[in-house]
């Protein structure tokens, strides 16, 4: 079955890809202290400021008003979709998934008004629309598919779900089930596995990216503690 | 050569932000370093037939090497979020001055080179082939920025261009293409010991006559000492304050400070330059040499504390950088620091900003300082880049911004900041920092100084501010040349310490 075998490479690429992209910002040193300041001076500072970073979108707050509500809506809402759709993975399904579900439902809405948002910019404005690559309105186009699919799902013509998390279920124990042929869902499955695929060969390595940014995640501490990388190290012993 | 001519931008009321023109300032390139400053510093004297593999070699060498230019080339999304913040785009117009665009000049080619989707669909993805253009568009452009890091604090994943134009130049370098202003300052430190390239003796002979100066001005001898074994603090500052105007006023403000503290202290004649412009390329072996001289002169020494003078990025290269490269500093397990790091005073933080030392003192009423002294000012500050951005002084952050303001209304009784937006972390750039502040790039000078320019207009006609206080020499040497262009006058410009000179009392 096509969709099955897409699934399973799919989401290999995804976690080879990405695990292999964290190894490799992690093997590679941050020889100097960068981080921007003002910035803490301790590692529970820094948790902190990152977590201010991840979740509220701080320095894009303090950039541009209209990026950042756009910016928030969509990843915001495309949390609490992602974690509704857990119900689709787990047997039974975790209560807190349960409690997020009718959030998870009308988050959509806010994910596609807030891709709309940052679409239209990317036109609209004439420094952003001279930086956009083809690629750019490619994949803001790619998640809105994926929402508008999902939406329809939702709110217009539900699909078979028992069938659906029978054949998910299957995957995840390699018992492989049959898939409902609802065009829209064929559309939905196909898009997500064309961005699971793409996601750890493009920009949205700006995910783990950001944990490994030296300005974000380095505390201000340099003139309290001696900060040598390996290969810096070695130039040290010379002296 | 005299540079050609160009409009000088006007004055809004506020700053703008403006309609893109592409192009803008692409007929401007700094001039290129010759061939024996380009060989002195280990480099090529010129482009050889195997540029392409080298720049490719060097790129792939500063990605095993930098974290942040691997993430910073991976991460961006091209949001948008920079594209207004760059003080070079907002007085050029030349969309290649934002950020972003900027960044997206390497970024293209490492996608073409080194990711699997630049391979496969260059052209969906904006990768491009290396070619001779695209060097000379990175000789272009990397040196229309001044690594102020105002787009990092704005950046969602902290993506500062400083470090991808740093490594720029470094690759521009490792091919043969160098700028003449950086390398040539950087031959003149390693030879002779500062930027100016002045000579131990023309060092004395400057000092002795700034004593006298002192004498005669306040009847008081106070001493500025050089090569003094034993002495307590080594202060380390940029060489433009032995010669120029107005950074001397700040020369002599610390001289005054140590005086009336009653500490003992030096300045170094191999060490005569807290200036670092191996900082201005990805080069770490060559900050690391540079920094070098200030360690081997306070072991050589034998002092207790090293100070800094009033300079931007060398205080980002003293603070931040210093402990990493040279062992100036704590906390440090390895034969190399320890026996630095033994002989330092543990009671003051290593190294110390003289805004840091001089605030102490006034604080505990070790000096005495009569503002009144300074009542025919009203005076503004300029937080310089690299202190507010890529620094701290004090024991919390922020202690930066802090700090100088608290030294100048210690010192003055009129102050005014600037508007909200333009001082601080969000502060604009002088225009001149990052390896700019040559004649050849005037154009980026004054172009690049219009937000401050006018964040400067603003509060003068508010306020009738008429000083504009700094605690860096590029600043200061950028901003007694551009600010007239605005129409305001050159000797409004001066250091926190010209300002602490004037107030100290002298027994």
């Amino acid at each position: 079955m096509v969709y099955a075998g897409l699934f399973y490479v799919a989401t290999l690429v995804l976690v080879v890809g990405l695990a292999y992209k964290i190894f490799d910002y992690s093997r590679t040193p941050a020889p100097l202290k960068i981080p921007t300041t003002p910035a803490p001076t301790t590692k529970p500072g820094v948790v902190y400021r990152m977590g201010k970073e991840v979740v509220l979108f701080e320095s894009l707050f303090k950039s541009n008003k209209w990026i950042w509500l756009f910016g928030w809506l969509f990843h915001m809402g495309l949390f609490l979709v992602l974690a509704r759709h857990l119900r689709y993975f787990t047997e039974p399904v975790w209560f807190w998934v349960d409690i997020v579900q009718p959030f998870g439902k009308y988050a959509s809405i806010m994910m596609v008004a807030g891709l709309a948002g940052l679409f239209a910019r990317r036109f609209l404005v004439d420094r952003v629309r001279y930086i956009s690559t083809p690629s750019d309105y490619l994949m803001l186009l790619l998640l809105i598919g994926i929402g508008l699919s999902g939406m329809m799902m939702t709110f217009v013509v539900h699909t078979d779900i028992v069938a659906l998390k029978a054949f998910f279920m299957g995957l995840m124990y390699f018992d492989v089930q049959p898939l409902p042929q609802d065009p829209i869902l064929l559309v939905h499955l196909a898009l997500v596995a064309l961005l699971m695929l793409i996601f750890p060969l493009s920009k949205l390595l700006h995910a783990p990216g950001v944990f490994f940014s030296p300005t974000r995640n380095q505390a201000d501490n340099p003139r309290e503690h001696r900060h040598v990388a390996a290969w810096a190290a070695r130039l040290d012993q010379n002296n | 050569m005299a540079a050609p001519e160009f409009d000088i931008p006007e004055i809004k009321d506020d700053i703008e932000v403006p309609k893109l023109r592409e192009g803008a300032m692409s007929h401007v390139k700094s001039f290129p370093a010759a061939r024996p400053a380009q060989e002195f510093l280990g480099y090529p004297g010129e482009l050889a037939d195997d540029w392409k593999e080298r720049a490719l070699g060097k790129m792939g060498d500063l990605l095993g090497k930098y974290r942040s230019l691997k993430v910073f080339l991976d991460a961006c999304v091209h949001c948008g979020a920079c594209t207004d913040k760059c003080h070079y785009y907002l007085g050029t117009s030349d969309p290649n001055n934002m950020p972003v665009a900027r960044q997206e000049l390497m970024r293209k080619v490492y996608r073409r080179y080194f990711t699997t989707a630049g391979k496969l669909f260059p052209g969906l993805v904006g990768a491009k082939e290396l070619t001779r253009e695209t060097l000379d568009e990175w000789y272009n452009y990397y040196y229309q920025c001044s690594e102020c890091r105002r787009c990092s604090v704005f950046c969602p994943y902290g993506i500062d261009t400083a470090e991808i134009t740093m490594a720029g130049r470094e690759i521009l370098d490792h091919v043969g293409i160098g700028q003449k202003y950086t390398n040539e300052i950087l031959g003149k430190v390693i030879k002779i010991g500062n930027n100016l390239g002045l000579p131990g003796p023309a060092l004395e002979d400057t000092l002795l006559g700034l004593e006298e100066d002192i004498e005669a001005d306040t009847g008081v001898p106070v001493k500025m000492p050089l090569d003094v074994k034993g002495a307590e603090v080594l202060l380390i500052t940029p060489s433009a304050d032995f010669f120029s105007e107005p950074h001397v006023e700040s020369l002599i403000g610390y001289a005054k400070v140590f005086h009336a503290a009653g500490t003992s202290w030096t300045l170094s004649s191999v060490a005569s330059e807290a200036g670092n412009f191996g900082l201005f390329q990805a080069n770490y072996e060559m900050m690391r040499k540079v920094a070098m001289r200030i360690r081997d002169a306070a072991l050589e020494l034998g002092v207790k504390r090293i100070v800094v003078g009033e300079c931007g990025h060398a205080w980002r290269v003293a603070y931040s950088f210093w402990n990493t490269l040279t062992g100036i500093g704590y906390g440090a397990d390895d034969p190399f620091s320890i026996e630095l790091q033994k002989q330092l005073d543990h009671n003051y933080p290593q190294p110390q900003h003289i805004c840091e030392l001089t605030n102490d003192l006034i604080k505990s009423g070790r000096i005495k300082v009569d503002p009144s002294a300074n009542d025919d000012l009203v005076v503004t500050f300029h937080d310089s880049c690299n202190v507010a951005r890529a620094s701290r002084m004090g024991d919390t952050p922020g202690g930066q911004f802090d700090i100088p303001r608290e030294v100048i209304k210690a010192v003055v009784n009129n102050f005014h900041d600037m508007a909200d937006g333009t001082i601080r972390e969000a502060t604009f750039c002088c225009g001149g920092g990052g390896g700019l502040l040559t004649d050849d790039l005037m154009e980026v000078r004054v172009k690049g100084a219009l937000p401050r320019a006018t964040a400067l207009t603003n509060v003068v006609k508010e306020h009738q501010v008429n000083f504009l206080a700094l605690i860096c020499a590029i600043c200061k040497a950028q901003f007694t040349k551009v600010l007239p262009k605005y129409g305001f006058d050159m000797s409004m410009v001066g250091g926190v310490h010209q300002l602490v000179s004037k107030a100290i009392k002298l027994d």
